[in-house]
């Protein structure tokens, strides 16, 4: 898939979670408008984008979907790297899954930039019969961490567009406001202690990897 | 033997091998030239290794015919997956059929898209439509898509000389291509998925009757097979070209180390082992409730349904329950690794061969509860310790941190740097790190890159291979990446690269490409593993 039209911006986000809570499902969801019953299990990290029109610009959602299980965590920590933003995504019918999300918190600060973008997302809604994490309970959490927060559901399609675009702006925001470099291949990094000057390529290298 | 001789054995097993296969190369040309590239068509097939095309990895001693044959590969195969919608008619033709030559007058007008890479054809179904109706996948059997499956035998030279001969007569009938493409053009278009569902190499079931040279094969093996001590060096030797699928139950369990070859000694290994495993089942499967095991269980359980989501087979509870017992017995008794998902994976193919024995269809829509018992279980033990055995040489690709998977990466990385210096680049123009797609290459064997036949046949040659599914994988993995090479070449950018290497268009691969990948891995070995005056630092 070449990528001929041009783009302002190219944005990476992760998705992150537990395994068999969604991520898959909801990047198919957004970059493809499709949602499959017969999805396998992610292995490493799988990869889509995504073009969308912001305020005028054109921006390039790059999506990282990684696996879950824990084994995988030494490769996929690699993969954080120049993310501006993160779906942290949980079961809402499956309560451990929600327990997890601190952890996953931990981690995504471990390795990624501090001004990272993270919405908190409790998918599966399709399911509201079988709920075993509270709405409120879950958005008073977010708001105490400043994080973003929404509920979808990729088999309906339910707010999927919603959370994307949120984050995407979000970031946006955030780029707006503050002093950024623009990397090689014109992904993004909030890193402010960068300077703007454009023709520094030793400097871009190390921010904006697409790692 | 010394080791000279059987390399120019096998290198000329090789060549020869990719003789038999102008035929099928031709097919695959034909389905080409019938969509309008005529000039090349042409011209590859009278110039097969005549052509002088400059080819990656260049090195002194690289053979001309092996070169000629790399440089038109990636243009045909190229060609024939872009273009193929419903390629698997292809096969309607039978041999006669390619004695028709190219008739450019005959054509259809070219239809030339972009260098995109074909929404129509992602290797995963994943991120594809949703999957075929059960009408689809009973695909009829004269409809194949499979080129028909040739490969060296002892014939040696003179197969290669019988259709060499053919390729000339090949510009002698212009009749039968206008038959051809009437046929061609007379025909529904048809859906691509069954493809991924069609697991056996050959479709027993109203399948053309066997060639000579397939038959003359199945006899080698089973003269090798009925002999009181198994010759396992030769065994290797003739199953390094695939294995007959009458007989690969038996050769598999064989070259595995798991069947003993002696002959006598057979039946009481196998009710040993098989004993063993299900008082394996009787000691700890109960125990997946536990405190210590129930996230391992969890995980298997959740892992299942989404492990070959499109063949039916796997959607049967009593296979499920086969490989969540399978999978959870391996993973306490390997705590240095435990579960991780690509495992599941790996059951698949040694169930489906062991499996195949007792099915004369479709393996894929086979109900196995209607089985007895007993087979049932011993397909299911059976499918345990060979699984094990072969998970005992990659073990440290799952063991924390994975750094059996880190390594081989990065001795893809290195190789690729040495024999194809523009991918290379290109990668590191646009940033593309290799662990982004040959982590899942290295995890699951290919599995998730080749439909399931060709994973099959793969595993013939890793078996038959000395430390095949770790050493002879990685040259594999750098001869499957380079098959690409004008595609990722004609990226513009991370986006596009990223999105060709993990949906590479392999979803009409069968026997002939994969034997043709394994020739060029095997060169690519030969080269750097086994001549180390070749390999520079």
């Amino acid at each position: 898939m070449g990528s001929d039209e041009a783009y302002n911006f190219v944005f990476k986000v992760v998705l992150i979670g537990e395994s068999g809570v969604g991520k898959s499902n909801l990047l198919s969801r957004f970059t493809k408008n499709e949602f499959n019953h017969d999805s396998r299990t992610t292995i490493g990290v799988e990869f889509s984008t995504r073009t969308i029109h912001l305020k005028g610009l054109i921006i390039k959602a790059q999506i990282w979907d990684t696996a879950g299980l824990e084994r995988y965590r030494a490769i996929t920590s690699a993969y954080y790297r120049g993310a501006v933003g993160a779906l942290l995504v949980y079961d809402i019918t499956k309560h451990l899954t929600y327990e997890s999300v601190e952890r996953w918190l931990k981690e995504l600060y471990d390795h990624a930039d501090p001004h990272i973008v993270v919405m908190v997302v409790g998918n599966k809604t399709d399911l509201g019969s079988e709920r075993s994490v509270p709405t409120e309970e879950a958005k008073d959490f977010a708001e105490k961490n400043g994080l973003l927060f929404l509920e979808t559901s990729a088999l309906e399609s339910t707010n999927v567009e919603t959370a994307f675009q949120n984050v995407l702006g979000e970031i946006h925001r955030k780029v707006s406001s503050k002093e950024v470099t623009r990397g090689s291949i014109s992904a993004v990094s909030l890193a402010s202690h960068i300077p703007r000057a454009a023709g520094d390529p030793e400097e871009k290298k190390s921010c904006c990897r697409n790692l | 033997m010394s080791k000279r001789c059987c390399w120019s054995q096998k290198i000329q097993d090789g060549l020869v091998y990719r003789i038999g296969h102008v035929q099928l190369v031709s097919n695959a040309l034909r389905g080409v030239r019938l969509r309008g590239f005529p000039s090349m068509a042409t011209d590859n097939r009278i110039h097969f290794w005549r052509k002088n095309a400059k080819v990656p990895g260049r090195f002194p001693k690289d053979t001309p015919k092996a070169n000629n044959l790399k440089s038109k590969k990636a243009s045909s195969f190229h060609e024939f997956a872009r273009s193929t919608n419903d390629a698997w008619d292809i096969d309607d033709e039978e041999d006669e059929d390619f004695l028709a030559p190219i008739h450019p007058s005959s054509l259809p007008p070219t239809l030339h898209s972009t260098h995109q890479v074909p929404p129509l054809t992602p290797q995963q179904p994943i991120n594809t439509t949703t999957g075929p109706g059960p009408a689809d996948r009973l695909a009829p059997p004269t409809a194949e898509v499979r080129l028909q499956h040739e490969e060296a035998t002892d014939c040696g030279q003179i197969n290669g000389r019988v259709v060499v001969k053919s390729s000339s007569e090949a510009l002698l009938n212009t009749n039968t291509v206008r038959s051809t493409l009437q046929k061609q053009q007379s025909l529904p278009v048809r859906p691509i998925i069954p493809l991924v569902a069609r697991i056996s190499d050959q479709n027993s079931s109203g399948a053309p009757i066997m060639t000579v040279r397939d038959k003359s094969r199945l006899d080698k093996f089973k003269y090798l097979l009925s002999c009181p001590n198994s010759d396992l060096d030769e065994l290797r030797k003739h199953s390094w070209s695939g294995i007959p699928r009458e007989v690969r139950p038996i050769t598999w369990r064989l070259l595995s180390g798991y069947l003993p070859v002696n002959m006598e000694r057979r039946d009481l290994v196998l009710k040993r082992k098989r004993d063993e495993y299900f008082g394996f089942i009787e000691q700890y499967y109960h125990s997946r409730t536990d405190e210590t095991y129930k996230d391992t269980y969890r995980q298997i359980h959740i892992d299942i349904p989404r492990t070959n989501p499109l063949i039916p087979l796997f959607q049967q509870p009593a296979v499920q329950e086969v490989f969540e017992r399978i999978l959870f017995i391996w993973a306490i008794r390997h705590p240095a690794s435990g579960y991780v998902q690509g495992i599941n994976d790996l059951v698949t193919p040694f169930f489906v061969v062991f499996l195949s024995e007792f099915v004369e269809e479709d393996v894929e829509n086979f109900d196995v509860a209607s089985l007895p018992l007993d087979t049932q279980r011993n397909i299911e033990a059976d499918s345990f310790w060979c699984m094990t055995k072969l998970l005992d040489g990659i073990q440290d690709n799952y063991t924390f941190a994975q750094p059996g998977i880190q390594n081989k990466v990065k001795a893809l990385e290195e190789l690729v740097s040495r024999i194809d210096e523009d991918i290379h680049n290109y990668f590191k123009r646009y940033e593309v790190e290799y662990l982004q797609f040959a982590f899942r290459w290295m995890n699951n064997l290919l599995m998730r890159e080749l439909p399931l036949r060709c994973t099959i046949r793969l595993w013939d040659t890793y078996q038959a291979e000395q430390e095949g599914f770790s050493h002879f994988h990685l040259y594999v993995c750098a001869a499957f990446l380079i098959e690409w090479r004008k595609e990722i070449l004609s990226m513009v950018d991370f986006q596009g690269l990223l999105m060709l290497l993990q949906n590479l268009p392999t979803i009409h691969w069968g026997n002939e490409e994969v034997g043709l990948l394994l020739a060029e891995a095997y060169r690519l070995k030969y080269m750097f593993a086994d001549a180390p005056n070749h390999y520079k630092r």
